[in-house]
């Protein structure tokens, strides 16, 4: 028991104990604490991100090797509690608004955020599958928790059916690499790879299982059909938190298992996420198109994401991963944003989500407009913004391992994607103006939306640190 | 006498494991077969587990089933959970009516 040292999981215990402390208050003092819950939750974890800064980043291992830390860990720590601090802020109003206003809102946002942290640390499969569990749970229940909507009851059980299935894909895949490397722990399974010197059918087929597994985590087509239907059914916030946080955790869950124990059989599992990424931006291009609902549009658009970001993997270099780390971490700033104002577009007290009823909303409010229209033409990857710089270091990091097809497709299905995030545009500036809006958007959400505006327009300015910081992180994955 | 090995232990785990997985695809009628589904392939998952770590004289696939029974528990409650939920909406819980939003 030499390596004892609880200090590296003190970001994680923490916010468990805040989770747990904030969950005994909502039982004492029922529905009314919510709003005290929420801000409660939200100072939690930014005392938590303050703790992650404060810990070393250099790597070890504790827990007898089942959990890691390194800078990717790290770095991916970060931008899943800072996207779990936006998500609670963007949501304390809606919820509210919306009459399903529990104190388990923000509890079980807590909760899912202690999972991801943990896949993200994970060096064992073991630990993997709990934070995954832990993850998934609290999210299927986040799904459905507007409890007297049909549709965010549907959502719920379609995600859960997936997911469990997802689940139980993921696991037969663990349990054959088990079988056929003879442990569960990442650094031993590399190691007996790189002895037994090219993978056993059995491994082979696991790997493939355990990449289905995690493909329906990120909802990569063709594991992507539970997306559309789970992000227009469940409550806007809770889309939200869906679309910006499990997606880093489940990716850096991808990164960290086929960089470090399937480093060794790349060639096998290139194959695989070659397909993935291909598929994902075709569908995400083409079925987006014919969208009238900006979430299900927004689901899309997210499926196309992860296929552009699945690119950068393909390319299985240093500087590949760290394109994969700045996309997400543009992806998930600009969807605050685009949520922020997705969430804000209510009438007579309830909440609007077609894209007609953005109808000439340039001049019934067109500060919303504004910011629709630049977060917009961020997601289409127009240059000078935040998300142009994303797609080149992701289509950069292909074209240098001379994978120009899907490089190529990938240039090919932006511009076509581009279209569906302009006639978002072209509906709030040249239509005829729809009803007009509910006036009052809360402060927090007003701020989310601000720090997503300014971080969009002035990427352009010092680009260089988030790139430095992201190709940093992602090469302590390739030290060996 | 036909000896049981481990390959006759994964036989019946993949066996298991794809009524599992039609069973979730092809049942049309009731939600509640689908959780079943979901136990099915869980279990034939532990089945794996059990068999490989007894191949490999080592526990770490034993101390892996005993979590993922647990986790299966908290999942099916779950899954209930959510599934009275849609049945105080909609008053069914047939698989064809799990359809309000297509695209």
């Amino acid at each position: 028991m030499e390596d004892f040292n609880l200090a590296p999981l003190l970001p994680e215990i923490f916010l468990s104990i805040i989770a747990m402390g904030l969950l005994l208050v909502g039982a004492f003092n029922g529905n009314n604490a919510t709003r005290i819950v929420s801000w409660a939750g939200c100072s939690g974890i930014l005392i938590t991100i303050l703790v992650l800064l404060g810990i070393g980043w250099h790597k070890q291992t504790v827990l007898n090797g089942m959990f890691i830390i390194d800078e990717f860990s790290s770095f991916t720590k970060l931008l899943i509690l800072i996207g779990s601090l936006g998500a609670i802020a963007l949501s304390v109003r809606y919820i509210i608004d919306e009459g399903m206003e529990r104190f388990e809102y923000p509890v079980l946002i807590l909760f899912a955020t202690i999972g991801m942290m943990f896949m993200v640390s994970s060096n064992n499969l073991l630990m993997l599958y709990m934070g995954l569990e832990l993850q998934s749970l609290s999210l299927y229940v986040l799904a459905s928790f507007h409890r007297n909507s049909t549709r965010s009851a549907e959502a719920g059980i379609k995600y859960f059916i997936l997911g469990a299935l997802s689940s139980g894909l993921l696991l037969f895949g663990i349990s054959l690499i088990y079988g056929f490397t003879g442990s569960i722990d990442y650094t031993v399974i590399k190691h007996s790879l790189f002895i037994i010197d090219g993978a056993s059918i059995g491994f082979t087929i696991g790997l493939v299982f355990l990449l289905a597994g995690i493909a329906f985590k990120i909802s990569a087509a063709p594991f992507h059909m539970w997306t559309p239907d789970v992000y227009e059914g469940a409550p806007t916030s809770v889309t939200a938190f869906f679309a910006m946080v499990p997606k880093i955790a489940a990716m850096a869950v991808l990164m960290r298992l086929l960089f470090e124990p399937f480093a060794s059989v790349a060639d096998q599992w290139v194959q695989i996420i070659y397909f993935l990424s291909l598929f994902s931006m075709i569908v995400g291009a083409f079925a987006a198109l014919v969208q009238e609902d900006i979430k299900r549009l927004l689901a899309y658009s997210s499926i196309g994401n992860m296929g552009y970001a699945l690119i950068a993997i393909v390319a299985n270099t240093p500087e590949g991963a760290g394109a994969v780390l700045l996309y997400i971490l543009i992806y998930m700033i600009m969807t605050a944003g685009v949520f922020g104002a997705v969430l804000s577009m209510r009438r007579q007290g309830l909440a609007v989500t077609k894209i007609n009823d953005l109808a000439g909303l340039s001049q019934t409010k067109p500060a919303l407009a504004y910011v629709m229209f630049i977060l917009m033409f961020s997601m289409a990857g127009i240059p000078p913004m935040a998300g142009f710089f994303g797609k080149l270091a992701v289509f950069n990091a292909a074209v240098a391992q001379e994978f120009y097809v899907l490089a190529t497709i990938g240039v090919i299905s932006s511009v076509i994607s581009a279209y569906y995030y302009l006639r978002v545009v072209k509906a709030m500036f040249f239509d005829e103006p729809a009803d007009k809006f509910d006036t009052s958007i809360p402060f927090a959400r007003r701020v989310v939306m601000f720090v997503s505006i300014f971080f969009v327009i002035c990427f352009v300015f010092k680009p260089s640190v988030f790139i430095q910081s992201s190709i940093t992180a992602a090469s302590s994955l390739f030290a060996g | 006498m036909l000896e049981i090995g481990l390959a006759h232990y994964l036989t019946l785990a993949a066996l298991i494991f794809t009524i599992g997985v039609f069973g979730m695809f092809l049942n049309r009628k009731n939600v509640i077969v689908i959780l079943m589904s979901v136990e099915l392939m869980l279990l034939a998952v532990n089945i794996n587990f059990v068999a490989f770590s007894a191949y490999l004289n080592d526990v770490t696939g034993q101390i892996f089933t005993m979590f993922i029974l647990t986790v299966a528990a908290a999942e099916a409650a779950i899954g209930l959970a959510i599934l009275v939920v849609f049945f105080r909406n909609r008053g069914t819980i047939a698989v064809e009516d799990v359809s309000t939003m297509k695209g």
